[in-house]
């Protein structure tokens, strides 16, 4: 136990208990019919909300260590990325097999009746280079460029949020309809890429630098000062 | 029951048509999620005296199942009211149910007025004796590709307008819900223009298949279905059929609803249930029958055809959605 807790961090592990445990809480409501009258579409609502939260929490962690200076998130992003992608991944696997039964002909014309489908699609499609590039070994061997590969999360993330608000009834221009909660996902994304804006990232960075010098002043941190 | 509504007998191409639908796979499938299922469900603790679990894969029903004139059961008693859009307690549909609990629709009236020699402000009572209840099992799609068979019961919109007398000027009906926030939490939300209306011409609103209902399953209609009258146009998708009606008026051009209002280019006036106008965001060519695990096709004016097509001879149905 001692080894298990050197070897994971609290964070780590409230990550991995997440990731896990919401697929487990699907399938358990699953067979205890705990999914409404159309439990098809509650487990593809779920699974996507999943994949939406887990993206911001990964786009959350940059900004948290600019500010605060949690160095150990920037470690954690790997995870929170891997598993917004396998939720992703059930999301269209529900869509076309339980959905659709793999009605390919179906399927085509959903797709090309449908726009949120397409930015869906190309959300997911959009996340497989990056989740399969995610491991050390792809880092090297890509060098500079990873870092620019892993930037497209910056027109990923909104598109997803975009996924979502088309997928509810309403109208996105004219503020009306079941927008609440796909907007304050959109909002929370772009207050996100807000932060990452250099100048800033910068205000922030010396915000944060004035408030840590205010601490100091207060509390002066006894130092073995010779004289 | 003199009503023009007849069953129609089931026509073998048709159940030759869906079963080639469901494909062999998918038989296992539900087979498997069927029988996993009623072993786990075995295991869940049951809870005396409690309402059935909301779903309707386990097949627990209160009330006998009966059957539409294409042979589809009926859902049961749990589904209809535990799944249910009704924006103004909640736009979560399992959420609308707990949150009906303490709705009175007692005492309550319905102001039937506008282009009408003999206006007048019915009690419910006064609808539910006046007007003879008769059963009608329709279905009721959903504009979000779902669809439910319901047992309602109700009477004809037809032997109230007439009552009423609509003078010549008369060209359409318009519906609306009750105003209330404090027992409709979902009004004090600034993204719906309430309160919700509905409308329709006035030939589809005297078509024999319309009906305001005033119960189901013959009990009297559940608070999360619109308590205690509502209207039902089974050839519409399901917002055209309003809940929990307060005013119905004749007037003489086309009155603004609720959902056109928020998405014209969605939602039009007459919503008509059609498999070939595609949805922007819905596809309408298939549904999901609650409680069935593989979609089926769409049936133009949700298989009414014959009742209601004539209603739109010469129209493009396709431009006039």
């Amino acid at each position: 136990m001692k080894s298990f807790f050197s070897r994971y961090t609290p964070l780590q592990i409230a990550i991995h208990i997440y990731g896990w445990s919401a697929l487990v809480r699907l399938i358990v409501d699953f067979y205890f019919h705990h999914l409404t009258a159309n439990p098809i579409q509650a487990m593809e609502q779920r699974t996507g909300r999943h994949a939406l939260t887990l993206l911001v929490l990964s786009l959350l962690c940059t900004p948290l260590n600019n500010f605060f200076g949690w160095r150990e998130l920037l470690k954690r992003r790997r995870a929170l990325g891997l598993y917004a992608f396998m939720y992703a991944t059930i999301h269209l696997i529900i869509f076309m097999d339980l959905d659709y039964g793999f009605a390919w002909s179906l399927l085509l014309q959903t797709v090309a009746q449908k726009p949120y489908i397409i930015y869906g699609l190309c959300t997911f499609f959009l996340l497989i280079p990056l989740a399969l590039t995610s491991f050390d070994i792809w880092k090297k061997r890509l060098g500079k460029n990873w870092k620019r590969l892993h930037q497209l999360i910056y027109f990923i993330a909104p598109l997803a949020a975009y996924h979502y608000i088309l997928s509810k009834k309403g109208d996105l221009f004219r503020l009306q309809g079941d927008l609440v909660r796909p907007l304050i996902y959109a909002l929370i994304i772009v207050i996100l890429l807000i932060f990452r804006v250099p100048p800033v990232r910068r205000g922030i960075a010396s915000l944060r630098d004035r408030i840590l010098l205010l601490f100091k002043k207060r509390t002066p941190q006894p130092k073995a000062d010779p004289g | 029951m003199n009503n023009n509504y007849k069953s129609e007998p089931i026509k073998s191409s048709e159940i030759t048509s869906y079963s080639q639908y469901l494909s062999r796979r998918d038989f296992l499938k539900v087979a498997g999620i069927a029988t996993g299922g009623a072993l786990l469900a075995a295991c869940a603790p049951t809870v005396a005296g409690t309402a059935v679990p909301a779903s309707g894969a386990s097949g627990a029903t209160s009330f006998p199942v009966k059957m539409d004139e294409l042979g589809s059961p009926t859902n049961s008693f749990e589904d209809i009211t535990n799944y249910n859009n009704f924006y103004e307690f909640s736009e979560t549909k399992e959420a609308v149910n707990p949150l009906s609990k303490n709705f009175k629709s007692h005492p309550w009236s319905v102001q039937v007025y506008g282009l009408v020699n003999k206006p007048k402000t019915y009690a419910i009572e006064d609808l539910l004796s006046k007007f003879t209840q008769e059963e009608r099992i329709y279905r009721l799609r959903c504009v979000e590709a779902w669809s439910m068979v319901i047992p309602w019961t109700g009477f004809t919109l037809s032997s109230l307008l007439k009552e009423v007398e609509p003078t010549s000027a008369a060209k359409f009906v318009r519906f609306e819900t009750l105003m209330d926030t404090k027992q409709f939490p979902g009004q004090g939300s600034p993204f719906y223009p309430w309160p919700y209306q509905e409308g329709l011409r006035l030939d589809e609103a005297m078509n024999d298949l319309t009906i305001l209902a005033t119960g189901l399953y013959g009990q009297p209609l559940p608070n999360p279905d619109g308590a205690p009258i509502r209207v039902v146009v089974p050839w519409k998708y399901g917002f055209k059929s309003i809940k929990s009606i307060v005013k119905i008026e004749l007037v003489d051009t086309q009155p603004q609803t609720m959902w056109s209002t928020i998405a014209p280019d969605e939602y039009g006036f007459y919503s008509n249930v059609n498999p070939n106008r595609p949805h922007p965001r819905w596809s309408q060519t298939s549904e999901r029958r609650i409680g069935e695990f593989s979609r089926r096709p769409t049936l133009m004016f949700n298989g009414y055809a014959k009742q209601v097509a004539h209603l739109y001879d010469g129209m493009d149905l396709i431009q006039s959605y």
